[in-house]
């Protein structure tokens, strides 16, 4: 058996999502009533049944490991938020 | 026009891409300040691509879609043009390339007339859920267009393109089509690249055509679909063409009632329409059974854990780096969530928090995998069907097009999609064709319903051929919008 409550504040940090008390109040319901409906899922028998990830034919796709044309670094860091040089800019990650 | 009469007549110098890009943005101005269609409209672009049509043509080329005007959804890419998924967080970014699906068409003399309004990262079943504009369906302009390719659907209803490109996660070309009386195609999973097309759900996401015939249907298929080294689940398997053996009628072929999807709950007037809809597919010539799918009442349980899954793992890419909004923080972590949090529209955070916890440390068992197994039961209730029937024959929407702000509770809006959510499982090939009208309770004017048709994998010669000759039967697509000027207020 699956519990009945989740605990928005932790999922929302494994998420990368900032919430509002007001956003954590409503997903806390809503999110609970959600798994209230997907718990239907514990009827099947499932036992013996293998799990479907991909459902039509997958195989690994190789190729020759040699050099082609790909997007211009130029092109992508024109798109970013922050760059400095040939570099995407981010806050500092390692404290002083 | 359809887009098959406009290719014919293009390629035969009865009239210029020109002109009939002309046309098409003179509609667009015509009608979209109340459609709502587009949230970015590409006249310039798509002066430039009719001028080197018309060139190609006079230099004696043959393109299947030559002058064709299309509308494409907002969460593929079209090199140098804003592609948003209808996101704050991407509202601003430009496509650094073009997704496959659109090349093709471009390379087959397409005119990309704007990028249409969608839910936010495909996500919702009204467009409802976009956070840069709203579109009204053109036969109602008080109701939802349907979604998440809703853009697209009212663009070809209103005559602002001829076809429309849509992405299917759990029906999302289907549910629009049958809101906005058009024909709307999902393929086999894996048969039209994913190539540029911002992923929600990898395992499920397929683009498709919408369209005001099964023909046009049929033609934008045939130049979109095959194998693309650029997407590693292209199905590489030959495709047949599809436009040029569409069928008459029905002889031969059994069609699958399902018996758990009992269409008394719609009310008594779909409920008749989709019987006659059924006696009509016998009158040419089908025979039908009754089949049983007993996991598809599970369908959308399974459906709201894997596609939230993926959908959580396809988002984190959004972060504030690379591409889109920013939002500084102290450090980088709060970066991350303060950028997430002002980017993303409550229904993006709804499933990637699910998703999140159905795939989280003590959880995934009991949920995803639960749910992937759930999968495999509904994918072989199809196969079992099929052993008895060619195609299988349902409803293709639970109602028709609600108003605006009707389905705030989100699984309500989720139920919208109880029909489509199975095939799209299943990753089979399915599509809604209109088959009537009728007036949803409280409202003023008729609203068409769709009836979907879905086939085995790889079956899409069978699908669009038997579509077609039902279509060709039936006629109910015909009580359309006048092709110029007016929708209906």
């Amino acid at each position: 058996m699956t519990p009945d409550t989740i605990d928005i504040r932790y999922v929302a940090k494994l998420a990368r999502i900032a919430l509002t008390d007001d956003e954590i109040e409503r997903f806390s319901k809503e999110l609970g009533e959600l798994l209230g409906h997907v718990r239907a899922l514990e009827e099947l028998d499932t036992a013996s049944v293998p799990a479907t990830a991909q459902v039509v034919e997958s195989r690994n796709v190789l190729r020759e490991d040699v050099e082609r044309p790909c997007l211009d670094r130029e092109v992508v860091l024109e798109r970013a938020p922050q760059r400095q040089g040939g570099f995407f800019r981010v806050p500092r990650i390692i404290a002083e | 026009m359809t887009a098959a009469e406009i290719a014919r007549d293009v390629s035969a110098g009865r009239v210029s891409a020109a002109e009939i890009t002309a046309a098409t943005l003179a509609q667009v101005d015509a009608v979209e300040g109340e459609v709502g269609a587009y949230l970015t409209t590409l006249g310039d672009l798509a002066r430039s691509c009719a001028a080197r049509v018309d060139e190609r043509i006079a230099a004696g080329e043959r393109l299947a879609f030559a002058g064709v005007p299309i509308a494409v959804k907002d969460n593929m890419c079209l090199d140098g043009t804003r592609t948003t998924c209808g996101s704050r967080i991407l509202e601003h970014w430009i496509a650094p390339y073009t997704a496959t699906a659109v090349a093709r068409l471009l390379q087959a003399g397409a005119i990309p007339v704007g990028k249409a309004n969608c839910d936010e990262f495909a996500m919702g079943s009204s467009c409802e859920n976009s956070a840069l504009g709203v579109t009204r369906n053109p036969y109602d302009l008080g109701r939802v267009p349907g979604g998440s390719s809703g853009g697209s659907a009212a663009a070809v209803a209103a005559y602002e393109a001829a076809i429309g490109l849509g992405s299917d996660t759990g029906g999302s070309i289907r549910e629009p089509a049958a809101f906005c009386n058009l024909v709307g195609f999902k393929p086999t999973y894996g048969r039209v690249s994913r190539y540029g097309l911002i992923a929600f759900a990898s395992s499920l996401d397929q683009i498709g055509p919408l369209a005001r015939s099964v023909e046009d249907a049929a033609l934008a298929y045939d130049i979109m679909a095959g194998y693309d080294p650029m997407d590693a689940t292209s199905l590489d398997r030959p495709v047949e063409r599809t436009a040029d053996s569409l069928r008459t009628d029905l002889a031969g072929l059994r069609v699958g009632l399902v018996r758990e999807f009992d269409t008394k709950a719609l009310g008594e007037r779909s409920d008749a329409l989709y019987r006659e809809a059924y006696r009509d597919l016998e009158r040419l010539g089908a025979e039908l059974v009754e089949v049983s799918l007993p996991a598809a009442d599970y369908g959308l349980a399974t459906y709201y854990l894997i596609a939230p899954a993926e959908c959580s793992s396809n988002l984190a890419r959004f972060d504030g780096v690379r591409y889109g909004l920013r939002v500084e923080g102290d450090d980088v972590a709060a970066m991350y969530e303060l950028t997430r949090a002002a980017g993303f529209g409550m229904e993006v955070k709804r499933r990637i928090l699910i998703g999140t916890y159905a795939l989280s440390s003590g959880y995934y068992d009991a949920y995803y995998v639960r749910a992937q197994k759930a999968r495999t039961l509904i994918a072989r209730d199809f196969e079992r069907a099929f052993a008895q029937c060619d195609l299988i024959a349902c409803p293709a929407a639970s109602c028709p097009a609600f108003e605006f702000n009707a389905k705030s509770d989100p699984y309500s809006m989720y139920l919208m999609d109880y029909y489509t959510i199975p095939m799209s499982l299943a990753g089979l090939p399915a599509l809604s064709v209109p088959c009537g009208w009728t007036t949803p309770e409280g409202g003023r004017l008729p609203m068409p319903i769709g009836l979907q048709l879905c086939a085995p994998l790889f079956g899409e010669k069978l699908l669009l051929g038997a579509a077609h000759a039902y279509e060709r039967a039936t006629n109910h697509a015909s009580a359309r919008l006048p092709e110029t000027g007016a929708v209906r207020a």
